[in-house]
C-alpha cells in the first residue's frame, strides 16, 4: 500500500470525520434518523478502512484484541445495567422514567444509556470480526491459496 | 417485596447481565462459579414462579412499564412456569457436573466465552418460555440458537465433525427461525398486534382468512424444525453426538422441549381450538408424522454404534411421544404432551450425564469401547439403567407416567392400533437400551483397556438427582399431574 499516495491521503482525511459522523449519529439519534446500530457500523467502518490502508497491524495497534475482548461484553452490560438500574430506582426493568428528575429527562438519558451500549457492541463486534477474518491469512502459506 | 415483584424479569436479565461479566472474567474456575450462581439463581426464580403461579393464576410483568399490548410483556402461566423449572433446573443440576467434564473437553483458554455462549443459550432458552410477545419469541429464540451452535462447535476439540454438524444445525435452525419470524409477521400484518393474549383476542374473527392460515403453516413448519419433527429433525443426530458433554445434556433435555412449548402456545393459546384448519393439520399431519418419528427414531436408534448418537435417535422418537400427545388434541393426550417435556427432560439429562462421565473416563462413547464398563464404573452404570427403563417406560419411572397418558389418549379415540403402535416403540426402545446393558455388564472388558475409576462424587451426584427424579415423580407423579392438569385446562377449556 505504500504507492497507494491518494488512498492514504484521502483516507487519513476521511477517517476522523467518519468517526466523528459516528458519534453524531450516535447521539443524535433520538432527535433524528440514527441510533446504536448505525452508529456502530460507522465507526467501525473508519477502523476497517484505516486496517485496510494501512494494514492490519497498524489497526490492532490502534485497537488492540485484548482491549476488543473487554469493549464486546461492555455494550451489552450497559444495556442490562440500565436495565437494572431502573428497578434499583423503583421502577420496573429498562423502565426510563425512574432515571431522570422528571420521566421526560429519565426516558432521554435511558435510550441515550442503552443505544450508547448497542454502538459500543455493535463497533466492537464488526472489528472484531473483520480482525478475525483479515487475520487469517496469516497462517495459509502462499502456495496454499 | 422487591424481589418478588421482579422475579419474572430477574429469570431472563440475570444471566443476560451474567453473560458479558462472564467473558470479562479470567482464568477457568470464575467462569464456571459465575454460571454455576446464576444457574442456581434463575432455579430459584422458577420455583417462585412455579409457585406462585400453580393455584391457576397468571403473573405478567410489563418492561419498561410500557402497558401491553404496545409494550413487551413477560407473562407466566402454568405451563411455562413448568418449562422455566425445566430449563433452570436442569442448568442448576448439571452446572455441578459441568467443571470436570468442561476442563477435560474444552481448551483451557476458551472457558470464559464457552461459559459466556451457555449462559447465552440459557438467557434464550428462558427468555423464549417466558415472554408473552411473539416478536420477542424470535428474538430469544435466536439468542439460544445462536449461542447454541458456537456450543456444538465446541465439541471440535474432541471430535472435528462438530464443525460441520453446528454448520448443519446453523443453516436449518436459521430457516427454522425465519419461518417462524414470517408467521409472525403475517399474524401481525393482519392484526396489528404481537401480545400473544391480544393476538388470541383478535384472531377468531379471522378464521377464514389465508394469510392466517399461511402464518399457522409458518409457524408450525419452523417450530417444526426447530424441535426435530420428523422429517425436520436431520440436524439433530450430529449436533447432538459431536457436542461437548454438558452441552448435549443441557440442549438434550431443554431445548426442543422449549420449542414444543412454543408450538403448544401457539397451537393452544394464539390460534385456538376453534380454527376449522387447526383439527385436520393436527390428525393428517402431524400426528402421522409423529408416528413415524416414534418408529423410525427408534429403529435407527437400535441401529447407532456411537451411544450419544443412539440416544440422540431416541430423542427424535421421544420427540414423537410428545407431538403425537399434542396432534390428539384431548385432555389425556395433553396431558401426556406436558408431561413428557418434563420427564424426557430428567430421562436425556440422566442419560447424557452418564456419557459424558463414560467420555471423560475413556474419551470414546461407542458400544464397543463400553464393553465390561459397568464393573469398573457401577454407579454411572446403574444411573444410566435407569435413564434407560425410564425411557422404556417401565413402571416406577417417569417414562411410565408420560406414556400412560399418552395410551389412554389414543384408547379414549378408540385407535387400538396406535396405541400398539406406541408400546411397539416402546418395545424398540427395550432393544437400544438392552444392547448398551448387554455391552456393559455381560461382555468382557477389551484387554488393551486400561482399567478406570468410576466417575469423580462431583459429578456422580448431579447424574443421581436427576436418576432419583427419574423415580421420584415416577412414583410420586402429583406435582407434574397438577400442573398438567392446570395447563389443559387453560388450553382446552377457557378456549384462550
Amino acid at each position: 500500500m505504500r504507492h497507494h499516495l491518494v488512498l492514504r491521503v484521502v483516507s487519513k482525511l476521511l477517517i476522523p470525520f467518519m468517526l466523528l459522523f459516528a458519534l453524531y449519529v450516535q447521539f443524535h439519534g433520538d432527535f433524528g434518523p440514527g441510533g446504536g446500530f448505525q452508529a456502530g457500523v460507522i465507526f467501525a467502518a473508519a477502523f476497517i478502512l484505516y486496517a485496510l490502508v494501512f494494514g492490519i497491524d497498524h489497526a490492532r495497534e490502534v485497537l488492540p484484541e485484548h482491549v476488543l475482548r473487554y469493549l464486546v461484553p461492555a455494550g451489552l452490560a450497559l444495556y442490562t445495567l440500565t436495565g437494572f438500574a431502573g428497578i434499583a430506582l423503583g421502577g420496573k426493568y429498562l423502565d426510563y422514567d425512574v432515571l431522570g428528575s422528571t420521566p421526560t429527562a429519565g426516558q432521554h438519558l435511558g435510550i441515550l444509556l442503552v443505544e450508547f451500549g448497542v454502538g459500543v457492541t455493535v463497533s466492537a463486534v464488526m472489528v472484531s470480526v473483520f480482525f478475525t477474518f483479515a487475520g487469517r491469512t496469516r497462517d495459509v502459506d502462499e502456495e496454499d491459496w | 417485596m422487591a424481589f418478588l415483584d421482579h422475579v419474572a424479569i430477574l429469570q431472563v436479565a440475570v444471566p443476560l447481565l451474567a453473560a458479558p461479566l462472564c467473558v470479562m472474567l479470567p482464568g477457568r474456575h470464575l467462569p464456571w462459579a459465575l454460571t454455576l450462581a446464576v444457574s442456581w439463581f434463575t432455579l430459584v426464580c422458577s420455583i417462585v414462579l412455579l409457585a406462585e403461579v400453580s393455584a391457576g393464576g397468571s403473573i405478567a410483568y410489563h418492561l419498561g412499564n410500557w402497558p401491553p399490548p404496545i409494550g413487551i410483556e413477560y407473562r407466566v402461566d402454568a405451563i411455562n412456569a413448568l418449562v422455566l423449572l425445566v430449563v433452570s433446573g436442569i442448568s442448576a443440576v448439571a452446572l455441578p457436573y459441568a467443571r470436570r467434564s468442561v476442563e477435560h473437553e474444552i481448551e483451557p483458554d476458551r472457558h470464559g466465552l464457552f461459559y459466556t455462549a451457555y449462559l447465552l443459550c440459557l438467557t434464550g432458552l428462558l427468555g423464549v418460555t417466558i415472554t408473552g410477545d411473539a416478536f420477542n419469541i424470535f428474538v430469544f429464540l435466536e439468542i439460544s440458537s445462536l449461542s447454541t451452535y458456537v456450543l456444538v462447535a465446541a465439541g471440535a476439540r474432541l471430535d472435528r465433525r462438530a464443525l460441520s454438524a453446528a454448520y448443519t444445525y446453523l443453516v436449518l435452525g436459521t430457516v427454522g427461525a425465519t419461518f417462524f419470524v414470517l408467521g409472525v409477521g403475517l399474524l401481525y400484518m393482519v392484526t396489528g398486534t404481537l401480545n400473544i393474549a391480544d393476538l388470541a383476542e383478535r384472531l377468531p374473527p379471522l378464521a377464514e382468512s389465508r394469510v392466517v392460515q399461511a402464518a399457522f403453516a409458518f409457524v408450525v413448519a419452523g417450530m417444526g424444525l426447530k424441535l426435530a419433527m420428523f422429517p425436520l429433525h436431520t440436524w439433530l443426530p450430529n449436533a447432538y453426538a459431536y457436542a461437548p458433554s454438558l452441552v448435549t445434556v443441557f440442549l438434550a433435555a431443554t431445548a426442543t422441549k422449549v420449542s414444543v412449548y412454543v408450538l403448544l402456545r401457539f397451537v393452544y393459546t394464539v390460534f385456538g381450538h376453534e380454527f376449522a384448519f387447526i383439527e385436520p393439520v393436527l390428525a393428517w399431519l402431524v400426528l402421522p408424522l409423529a408416528v413415524i418419528a416414534m418408529l423410525a427414531g427408534s429403529v435407527v436408534a437400535i441401529h447407532q454404534d456411537n451411544l450419544k448418537r443412539m440416544f440422540a435417535w431416541s430423542s427424535i422418537a421421544q420427540i414423537g411421544y410428545m407431538m403425537l400427545g399434542l396432534a390428539l388434541a384431548s385432555a389425556s393426550g395433553l396431558t401426556a404432551t406436558v408431561l413428557h417435556l418434563f420427564n424426557h427432560a430428567l430421562m436425556k439429562g440422566a442419560l447424557f450425564m452418564a456419557l459424558g462421565g463414560v467420555m471423560l473416563r475413556i474419551g470414546a462413547v461407542s458400544l464397543a469401547s463400553v464393553r465390561g464398563l459397568a464393573s469398573e464404573m457401577p454407579w454411572t452404570f446403574a444411573a444410566l439403567v435407569i435413564g434407560g427403563l425410564s425411557l422404556i417406560g417401565v413402571p416406577g419411572t417417569v417414562g411410565f407416567v408420560s406414556k400412560w397418558y399418552l395410551i389412554l389418549a389414543a384408547i379414549e379415540k378408540g385407535w387400538w392400533l396406535l396405541a400398539l403402535l406406541i408400546v411397539a416403540a416402546s418395545l424398540l426402545a427395550v432393544i437400544y437400551v438392552w444392547k448398551l446393558v448387554e455391552a456393559a455388564y455381560l461382555q468382557p472388558a477389551p484387554q488393551d483397556r486400561e482399567r478406570v475409576r468410576d466417575m469423580p462424587p462431583d459429578m456422580l451426584i448431579p447424574l443421581w438427582v436427576l436418576a432419583l427424579a427419574n423415580i421420584w415423580f415416577g412414583i410420586d407423579a402429583g406435582l407434574t399431574t397438577s400442573v398438567a392438569g392446570t395447563v389443559v385446562n387453560a388450553f382446552l377449556g377457557g378456549g384462550s
